[in-house]
């Protein structure tokens, strides 16, 4: 037993856990579940409106296309 | 509409997204969250605002020099204004349903709002009961100024009279006294210019089909 297991099975004796073994911050790619996982909600909600949009400008590309196949002037 | 515009609305709105859901905003009372609701609601009603402007000086346009265009212009305008306004209103419900107990709470502001919806609602019936196409377009022309007159009282004058739950009406401060650290004018002002700017996107491409339609139907009456 080295001297750091010692001190902390000494200090779990006691009913002290220590700092580094509660709050011991591992980073991960957690983005996408910090705050509630609000970051999902605003992913699906970003999803859709590109989805919408570019629906849009394809819509608006068509139009185009089918003005132009008209003859330019009227009559 | 310029190419620009479409790209500056989309990217307006994908602020507001983001920003609109991650932002801080401050922590009210009953309000919560919904605040955010701000950002998505009110601009409905500031685009259906703008567009059934539109939609009116291409009316008044149409009476000083009549063309099938000006009719056109004014009508779809009218029509995206329409969508946008039952929008505003269904959001408008489910916030109320939420911060003030009920859906529908018979308040000033709701009655006002569903009022004017009707008006422009028989701005379509009018349209759709008159056959002949110089009359459709003439009658609807009048009809559509009054409707906009009509609008701006009941939406904005007769709420700020009488006491109103909504913010901005009867008293009550608008979302102004919320944020006076202007963080939420931050998201605020760049939604509502992209949401009424997607509007008047939907209502080009509208306005662009019926003028193809127009056309053709010229093409063929040769």
């Amino acid at each position: 037993m080295n001297k750091k297991t010692a001190l902390i099975t000494f200090l779990l004796f006691l009913g002290i856990t220590p700092i580094w073994l509660v709050a011991q911050p591992i980073e991960m790619a957690d983005t996408m579940r910090s705050e509630g996982k609000i970051y999902v909600v605003v992913a699906i909600v970003l999803v859709i409106f590109a989805g919408l949009i570019g629906y849009l400008f394809i819509l608006d590309r068509k139009i185009t296309r089918i003005e132009k196949k008209l003859p330019s002037k009227k009559d | 509409m310029k190419p620009w515009l479409k790209v500056l609305a989309t990217l307006l709105l994908l602020y507001t997204i983001v920003a609109g859901f991650l932002f801080d905003v401050p922590r009210l009372n009953i309000v919560n969250e919904t605040i955010r609701a701000l950002y998505f609601h009110v601009p409905m009603w500031f685009g259906m605002v703008v567009l059934f402007l539109v939609s009116t000086v291409y009316s008044i346009q149409y009476l000083r020099g009549p063309s099938i265009e000006k009719d056109i212009y004014a009508v779809e305008f009218a029509n995206t204004g329409l969508l946008l306004g039952l929008l505003g209103i269904v959001t408008g419900m489910i916030w109320a349903n939420y911060t003030w107990g009920s859906p529908w709470h018979g308040d000033p502001k709701q009655n006002g709002a569903a009022i004017s919806l009707l008006v422009y609602l028989a701005y379509f019936v009018l349209r759709g009961s008159v056959e002949n196409e110089d009359q459709r377009a003439r009658l609807s022309a009048v009809y559509n100024i009054f409707a906009f007159a009509a609008m701006i009282p009941l939406i904005f004058v007769i709420p700020r009279m009488t006491s109103s739950m909504h913010p901005g009406s009867g008293g009550n401060p608008g979302f102004n006294m919320y944020d006076l650290d202007s963080k939420m004018r931050m998201v605020f002002y760049p939604a509502v210019a992209g949401w009424i700017l997607l509007g008047v996107w939907i209502a080009s491409l509208r306005i662009r089909v019926r003028i193809i339609d127009e056309k053709i139907q010229n093409l063929e009456n040769e």
